[in-house]
């Protein structure tokens, strides 16, 4: 299932923060940025300083995988999996050449997910990070062959996973093969974690549709951003559905939480320490 | 016939539903109900039978035939405590090395707001990683409608057929058309760029077998499953989940 956001939401910020990220240059410094939640204005610098987070009022806007991962992994530590694999229009869907393009245009990536290994804190950790400015996080064959080799790569050595979900869902432009990779990642999933190794998924806005029915509910310990979308159908579609309105924070993560669906909400700041704490706490005790 | 007639096909009034399928196909058929956790979701069918001699775990997605029983079962879209019954009738079969049948009629995981509540994503995410893994014979038949993750959670198996009226798509055709081009009246083309005739997803490699709709459709469709049912069985198990491990490994293309 897939489904797209009203267009009133974030889509218009996913440009500026675009933007944000290419001019690293002093014009950006000078720049301003007004937060749409507080309306404080402030400098682009400061908000980049800040992992994207309005360091007013907390709203956390969305972070390209670069950005995470630079955030997250210990200094030169990562080092990149499968970074030129690339997606085929083996159907001959109408349109979704031009869209690949357009999104490799925009996220200055070749798929919507970066694989790899660094490490957080000094523990090797096998990672992957969803990149919302490509395709919306869509999960296509490539973004599922991706996470499946991390995964086995993981097995192998018997590495944690730290996954970062975003997504719209599977990608309907690859059809049923894009369904199947659910079904493929989430068979990679039981394999790691049958062999005693730690998965630890942190969800962020949005998190929705197959990926949801998939990797992003199989963690040993699944985290979110505070305030990330996380539903399986959004609102749209269930308003659809069942011709009624869907409150707008039952599918936050706090509700989600409530409902016992996620084990904790960590702010982006907090993140990388809470992330090292965990993967700590899951190395074996030896006498 | 073009892809979207299979889909009105697929959808018909009178079609054979999932319970026709049991009826015709199995003997003893002997109901199991609820998950035990939340309730009975009467769109998923579980329950014991023989297939010829061998015990079998059967479980569908049933639309229903009147009205009222339409309604009953939600039109065949499940809720979590579905998938979840599902799931518990597989771990049952699995300790007694019982092979698992499916039947797949659904327009999609049931899309409400206490579906969501009572973690649907989360229940097709366990059953397809618990899926992946159980150790025992699986087969799974798409019938008529196959909607997307509502009915991949009831479709990872050592084999997966299709009838060849039925589709299996990752969204609905309506969906697809009001996404990409906001007019869901394109559902035609919609239809033709999806890819979802039992035609293509055997060409896909998404299904292995497709079977005719003629008279002797239940006759041939009991033989087909006894005859694979019975060679699964002779495999080691650990050989039975390495070969569907493979099985989905290898989908998708990438460059």
């Amino acid at each position: 299932m897939l489904f797209k956001r009203p267009k009133n939401s974030l889509e218009g910020n996913t440009k500026i923060q675009l933007k944000l990220f290419k001019e690293k240059s002093d014009t950006a410094e000078k720049e301003m940025f007004t937060c749409k939640k507080c309306k404080k204005t402030y400098s682009k610098n400061e908000l980049s300083q800040s992992f994207n987070v309005c360091p007013y009022c907390n709203e956390h806007f969305k972070i390209s995988a670069r950005e995470r991962l630079n955030m997250l992994c210990d200094s030169v530590s990562f080092s990149e999996h499968d970074k030129d694999m690339t997606s085929v229009n083996f159907l001959g869907f109408e349109g979704y050449d031009e869209k690949l393009s357009e999104a490799k245009k925009q996220s200055n990536e070749n798929e919507s997910v970066v694989c790899g290994v660094c490490t957080i804190v000094g523990i090797k950790t096998a990672i992957f990070v969803m990149d919302p400015f490509f395709m919306m996080g869509s999960m296509g064959s490539v973004t599922g062959e991706k996470i499946t080799r991390l995964f086995e790569y993981a097995t192998n050595n018997s590495l944690p996973v730290v996954g970062y979900c975003v997504s719209g869902g599977a990608r309907m432009q690859e059809g049923i093969l894009s369904l199947m990779q659910m079904a493929k990642v989430s068979a990679a999933v039981k394999k790691h974690s049958d062999m005693n190794n730690l998965y630890i998924c942190v969800l962020t806005d949005p998190t929705s549709g197959g990926v949801t029915a998939s990797f992003a509910m199989q963690a040993d310990i699944i985290l979110s951003e505070p305030k990330a979308l996380v539903c399986f159908a959004g609102p749209r579609v269930i308003e659809q559905t069942i011709r009624k309105k869907v409150p707008d924070d039952i599918q936050r993560a706090e509700c989600v939480m409530e409902n016992g669906f996620i084990d904790n909400i960590v702010g982006r700041k907090n993140q990388k320490s809470y992330l090292g704490k965990l993967l700590r706490m899951h190395m074996r005790y030896r006498v | 016939m073009n892809a979207y007639d299979h889909v009105l096909t697929a959808r018909s009034k009178g079609r054979n539903t999932c319970i026709d399928f049991i009826k015709e196909i199995f003997t003893d058929f002997t109901e199991m109900h609820g998950d035990r956790r939340f309730k009975d979701d009467m769109a998923v069918v579980c329950g014991l039978a023989y297939l010829s001699d061998i015990p079998c775990t059967v479980i569908g997605l049933e639309k229903g035939k009147d009205n009222n029983d339409k309604q009953k079962r939600n039109f065949g879209s499940a809720h979590p405590e579905g998938y979840r019954k599902a799931l518990r009738q597989m771990k049952l079969a699995e300790k007694f090395n019982r092979p698992i049948i499916m039947f797949v009629d659904t327009p999609g995981a049931f899309c409400g707001i206490e579906a969501e509540q009572r973690g649907q994503g989360q229940a097709i995410a366990e059953n397809l990683y618990e899926m992946s893994a159980i150790r025992t014979p699986m087969l799974s038949v798409l019938i008529g409608e196959g909607g997307s993750g509502g009915a991949l959670a009831l479709a990872v198996a050592d084999e997966v057929w299709m009838l060849e009226n039925a589709v299996y798509s990752v969204i609905s055709p309506e969906g697809c058309a009001s996404i990409l081009w906001k007019d869901s009246s394109k559902a035609v083309q919609a239809s033709e760029n999806l890819k979802l005739t039992a035609e293509d997803l055997k060409s896909l490699g998404v299904v292995e077998r497709i079977i005719k709709e003629d008279e002797a459709i239940f006759k041939n469709l009991h033989d087909d499953m006894y005859e694979l049912i019975r060679k699964n069985l002779k495999l080691d198990n650990d050989e039975l989940v390495a070969k569907r491990y493979e099985r989905y490994r290898r989908m998708g293309k990438v460059r």
